[in-house]
């Protein structure tokens, strides 16, 4: 099989409107479950922290993104419209200075990220960013 | 994917006591997701590193589970307390049962 530019460009696009008509609620929930299975349903405020991401990312494969939640003990990234929803754990020791982290993460398409923060007193924060992803990341 | 995997970290040479510094990692893995799929239409097996942690001195700094949405080449940035001279070790748990670490010096002044 040969693949012209055309032809990819056809399969994608094709993946892309499939994805966004099925795939997108179903994930969403899957957060909210994931949500939900790390706060234990507590209720969630948002404060103190703070969620960096691109507005646009043109290539989902690496999409920086950085959290600060000060005085929290642990931060958990979420993305709603991935297949798997959760992204990273991060939790601090007693010498991690500023309770801030940066990495880079995959995004299938436009969706919402979502940082969970765990805080010393035990509740939680959390705070959202959309990202318009113009290259999904999860491959074929 | 033991092979060709190179963990780089920048670490100060030295800092002052209690000062705060920044640390980058970055560690060469395709960090293979599991949803994809090959030529044939298999799909490809997940292969990640699903931990890394950094140590000073034996305290821990900072603990990152990881998932399949963490991008190839698995880069974090964060930062430390430095309250002694001594040694961070950085070690990172693969999927398929390696282990990668490394380790850098800092002196106080």
């Amino acid at each position: 099989m040969d693949l012209t530019r055309r032809k990819v460009l056809a399969i994608g696009s094709g993946t892309l409107a499939f994805a966004s008509l099925t795939g997108l609620p179903a994930y969403a929930s899957l957060a909210d479950e994931a949500i939900s299975a790390l706060t234990g349903g507590a209720n969630i405020g948002d404060g103190v922290i703070s969620l960096t991401a691109p507005e646009i990312a043109e290539n989902g494969n690496t999409v920086p993104i950085g959290v600060d939640a000060p005085g929290a003990t642990q931060i958990t990234l979420f993305a709603d419209g991935n297949p798997v929803p959760n992204v990273a754990t991060f939790n601090f020791g007693p010498l991690s200075a500023s309770r801030s982290a940066s990495t880079r993460i995959r995004l299938a398409t436009t969706q919402n990220v979502i940082a969970v923060a765990k805080m010393e007193d035990g509740s939680f924060q959390m705070a959202k960013a959309e990202v318009k992803v113009t290259i999904g990341g999860c491959g074929g | 994917m033991a092979s060709g995997v190179k963990p780089r970290v920048k670490v100060p040479k030295t800092a002052a006591a209690g000062e705060t510094i920044t640390i980058k990692t970055l560690i060469s893995h395709k960090m293979e997701s599991g949803q994809r799929k090959d030529d044939d239409g298999n799909i490809i097996p997940r292969s990640i590193i699903n931990r890394f942690t950094a140590d000073f001195n034996g305290q821990n700094v900072i603990d990152v589970t990881l998932e399949p949405a963490i991008s190839t080449n698995p880069f974090f940035e964060f930062e430390a307390v430095v309250p002694e001279p001594g040694e961070f070790t950085f070690t990172w748990y693969d999927d398929d049962g390696d282990v990668y670490d490394t380790s850098k010096k800092i002196t106080v002044s």
